[in-house]
Order: structure tokens, then sequence, then C-alpha cells
């Protein structure tokens, strides 16, 4: 059973549309990872699953009940949100700022230090919200999110402001809670290093969902080239020959780009070339499938809104070329 | 414990961080002290005159200040959480928003009864002691009705400050209608009617009249303490008093003054785009 599935919804605000057909759904302990451009919806979507709002059409399960309805209350201490711009209260302390978030999900004190401790926040506890940096801050929400070991946790935008060190234990926990069971939605711009901690991927783009798929059937998707590096010593022509391939270089290394069905063949012969030293695979990055998905979209309304456009030759920047190898 | 009785600790903490009780107490103390001993300074007396004009100007006072100072303490009460995105967190906790509402209802009537019980009670409480020739349990019902009546009229004032507060976006919006909100009841209101009845030379349905009164929380808590003396008051309250209006009655109108600004403010919060 799903923990929450979205059915065709629809999400219009004075007849702005903000959410089309959007068909969405997540497992029990999978890590979801909510992708899109500023005003894809991605908020829009969090809140629709939070039930602060209701689908103008289609039907929103969370937990398999309506979350808009009332009696979705007891539910409530099983999600915990991490929204993305909250000052919190200014002149609380951090201890009694989640002191008394925890009250409301009725979780005692010594839970609380506890969280402050795991987040490490243990010496600024005392001290004032509005002396908080914005990874301080973040760090808080975080345990405020977490106050109850959740069911769902929807977190907005969590790393902004951390630093590397933080982002690095922030998503520890995220792997802690998953592996107790935890289904958690992420919404976030900075994608290089979220896309080993996501099952799934959702790329939304002007309401509209993209892509949606683990990374695997999202690079199957695209079939966006792999890269593969070398180096090593040898006549680079000929074995650009025998591999029937360009080969290109890059400083003291080379790179080819390949395919999935020829990715193997190609490996081993180059495993089996002489002086061959180190060979390094990178399929496709989570920021290319996203600029992948991004473009075909765009691609896509603008022959809609001008049809007047030559679909078989689109205009290409000559500069592109060389980036996509 | 309650989400409610949580979020009513919460902001009666905040009020007592925030010196917001110990302020308000302070004002209130001075000024009820003041106008005990010294009211009838004009007229060329120093000392207590009489418990009648003692709550008569204490009265006075209170219309013009116990509003603003609820509305002052309120108004920010739902967009202050908004603007600090903590509304949106808050709605995703097992709470409801009537919950919320309620709860920030009690914490700041709290802080508001707690400072008029301390400040117009230590005025009370000093007559009884340094007065002569007085008789104790007039002074004691009569400071009574009115700390009662005061208390019922910040509350009605602090709901009136959630309706304007869950409704608007911003919260400067919110000071400026507070403002606006205050200057209506506590002088246009009662300047127009005056002016209606003046106008029409009295032609006013005569009936009708008092009921206009009820109105205005303002009026209801002087037709209150004014009919503890059954003295007659002047102006516009004159007029009503020679009607019969029941402490009773006056009690619900005031209830009524609450709780339809706190149905409204619901109404507003359920409304309101998160």
């Amino acid at each position: 059973m799903s923990i929450f599935s979205l059915e065709n919804v629809e999400q219009s605000f004075d007849k702005l549309n903000v959410l089309n057909s959007l068909s969405l759904s997540l497992e029990k302990g999978q890590v979801l990872g909510l992708l899109g451009h500023n005003g894809a919806g991605k908020t829009t979507t969090m809140k629709l699953i939070l039930g602060l709002l209701k689908p103008t059409s289609g039907k929103v399960r969370v937990f398999n009940q309506d979350p808009s309805e009332p009696s979705f209350s007891h539910h409530r201490y099983q999600i915990g949100f991490l929204p993305e711009n909250v000052s919190f209260y200014q002149q609380l302390t951090g201890a009694e700022v989640l002191r008394f978030f925890g009250k409301l999900k009725k979780v005692n004190r010594a839970r609380c230090d506890e969280l402050l401790a795991q987040v490490g926040l243990t010496d600024a506890a005392n001290r004032k919200v509005k002396t908080y940096s914005k990874g301080m801050k973040q760090r808080l929400g975080l345990a405020q999110a977490i106050l109850t070991e959740p069911s769902l946790l929807l977190l907005d935008e969590p790393t902004v402001g951390l630093d590397p060190i933080a982002t690095k234990e922030f998503y520890l926990i995220v792997d802690q809670l998953k592996a107790l069971g935890c289904s958690i939605i992420l919404c976030s711009h900075v994608l290089p290093g979220i896309e080993k901690h996501l099952d799934q991927v959702a790329i939304l783009s002007k309401g509209q969902l993209a892509a949606f798929g683990s990374i695997n059937e999202l690079r199957a998707q695209t079939k966006l080239p792999t890269k593969v590096a070398f180096s090593g010593c040898f006549e680079i022509e000929s074995l650009a020959k025998k591999l029937a391939t360009a080969v290109h270089q890059d400083g003291e290394n080379f790179y080819l780009m390949t395919n999935d069905e020829d990715k193997m063949s190609i490996i081993s012969q180059l495993a089996h070339q002489p002086g061959i030293k180190n060979i390094d695979t990178y399929p496709a990055t989570l920021e290319q499938l996203y600029v992948h998905f991004m473009a075909l979209d765009r691609l896509s309304h603008k022959t809609n809104s001008q049809p007047e456009r030559d679909l078989l030759n689109p205009p290409v920047d000559p500069k592109q070329i060389g980036e996509g190898l | 414990m309650s989400p409610i009785l949580a979020i009513a600790e919460k902001e009666f903490k905040d009020g007592l961080r925030n010196r917001w009780l110990i302020a308000i107490t302070a004002i209130f103390m001075l000024l009820a002290c003041g106008l005990s001993w010294f009211g009838s300074a004009s007229v060329g007396t120093v000392g207590f005159s009489s418990i009648s004009n003692t709550i008569v100007s204490l009265s006075s006072l209170n219309v013009f200040l116990l509003p603003l100072i609820a509305l002052l303490l309120a108004y920010h009460a739902i967009v202050g959480e908004d603007e600090d995105g903590t509304l949106l967190l808050l709605l995703t906790y097992p709470i409801t928003r009537a919950d919320l509402l309620l709860g920030k209802l009690l914490g700041q009537s709290s802080i508001l009864a707690i400072a008029t019980l301390l400040g117009f009670g230590s005025a009370g409480l000093s007559i009884i002691l340094f007065a002569e020739s007085i008789a104790v349990m007039e002074i004691v019902s009569a400071f009574s009705v009115f700390i009662f009546s005061a208390i019922l009229l910040g509350v009605s004032f602090i709901a009136t400050a959630f309706v304007i507060s869950s409704w608007v976006s911003e919260k400067s919006k919110a000071a400026g209608l507070a403002l606006l909100v205050w200057f209506f009841f506590v002088l246009i209101y009662d300047l127009s009617l005056l002016g209606i009845l003046v106008a029409t030379e009295g032609q006013l349905h005569a009936d009708l009249f008092p009921f206009l009164l009820l109105l205005n929380p303002t009026d209801i808590f002087r037709l209150i303490n004014l009919l503890t003396f059954e003295t007659n008051g002047t102006g516009l309250l004159g007029i009503a008093s020679e009607q019969s209006f029941s402490t009773g009655g006056l009690l619900i109108a005031m209830l009524a003054w609450i709780i339809v600004p706190i149905t409204m403010a619901y109404y507003r919060l359920s409304k309101r785009p998160i």
C-alpha cells in the first residue's frame, strides 16, 4: 500500500493553473525527490499532501485518507514537515521552540533534548533563535520535523544554508529514518550529491509531471550516454579505430561517450588494452537528467505556442554540441 | 496537555517575556490610583471623593485605554505567525484552526485579565485601606463589577483583533486596521449617534436608540458600570439609562461581542490561503 497518492490532481488559484493532472505515489520506506524550477508546483504539491490545500479536482490520499478532512488530524502525529522559510519564534530559545512543538505532538522534554543533541544544537539550545544562523534554524527545523519518528517526512529545501559537513550529517539522519521505514519527500534545488539518497525522482515543470521513476528508469528513458574515462600509455588513434568511437583527451586522461548497449564491450576491450591504468564510468547524473527533461519540456511548450517554428531543425547553439559529450 | 492549553501557555509566557504584562499592570495601577485619589482635584479637593465618581471616571478612562491595549496585544496573533512561517508549520501539527484561535485567546486574555485585576484591584484595595468613612462592601462589589466587565471588554477587543489578524495578509495592514477599529468604536460611533440624534432633533425612534448602544462594546461596558449606582449618566448614556437594561442582559450582549468576533475570526482563518 502506498503511503500517499495523488490521482489526476489539478490545482488552480483564481484561474491560475498551478498543477495539471498530476499523479504521484510513494511506497513505504522510500525517498522521493521532488525537483523542478521555481513555481513548478513543488510546494503546492507538498501542501496538498499535508492537507493544507484541497485540490480543485482529482484525489489526494495520505495513509489511505483524505488529508484535508478534520478526521485526518490523528495521523498528523506521524507526519513531519520542514518548511522552506521558517524563522520560528525569534524571542524564544531553540530549546523552548522545540519543547513548544513537542507539547503539540505530545513528546516529552527528554526526547526534545535528545533531538537537539542529534542535530548538534546542544550548545546553542539556550540561545535565542534570533541569534541563529540560517543553518542552525534549518537544523532546528529538522529536529521539530522528526520529533515523533514520523512515518512520512516532507522536507522543503532542507539543505539550503547548510555547510558541506552539516549537509552530510543531514543526509545521515535521512538515511537512518529511511532505514526505520520512514517515507520521505525531498524538495531540492541542490542536485549534486542527493541522487544516492533518492529511490524515486519526480520532475515537475509548469505544474506538470515531466518525469517520474527511479534514476535508472529515467536514465533508460533518456538514453543519455555514459562517460567512460580512462588513462594509460597507448596510441590513441588506433585505439579509437579499434573501439569504433571518438576518443577525447582531457589533460592526461581520455574519455569517450557510449550508450548502454555498447558500454560493456567497450569496457572489456579497454580492460584488455595494453598500457591501460585506470577506467572510470560516469552514467548520466541527476543534474544531466534534470536538464534533459527540462529542455524536452521547454521544446514541447515552445512548439505548442509557436507552431510556425521548424520542428525538425531547431536552432542549435554550436557551443552546446561539445557540451553534450 | 491539550493543544489549546499548550498554545495559551506559550502566549502567556510571551506576555511575561516581552514585559507586556508588567507594563499594562503598571499603567492600570498608576492611572487607577491616580484617578481614585486625585480625580476630583479639578473641583478643588484632593483625596477619595465617592465610589460612584471614581468608577465613572475609571470607566471613561478604560474605554479609551483598554481597547487600545487589547488591539495592540493581539493584532499580530495570526498574521505574525503567517509572516514567520510558523502558521504553515502549526497547521501541519495535530491541532485545528479552532485550537489555535482559542489557545491564543485564552493566553492573551489571561495577560489582560491579570493586569486588569492587579492594576484596578490595587486601586480598590488602596481605597479600602486608606479612605475614611466608607462602606467596604459597596466598594468591593463596585470594583468587582468594574474589573469583571473590563476583562470582558478587553477580551472582546482581543477577539476583534483576531478577526483583523486572520483577514489581512500583512502585519502593517493589521496594525493600521486595528487603529481604525479603535478610533471607530471609541470616538466615531458615539459622535455619529449623537450627530444623528441632534440632526433628527430627537425624532429617531426612542425605543431603537438605546439598542444602538449595544452595537458598541465600549458603550455596553459603560452602561454596566452606570447601572451599579443607579445614577444617570451624561450625554448618550443618560438616554440609555432611562431604559430598563439589566446588568445580566448587558453581560450577555458583552459575551456576544466576544463570541461573534471569534466566530468571524475562525471563519476567516479557515478561508485564509496558507
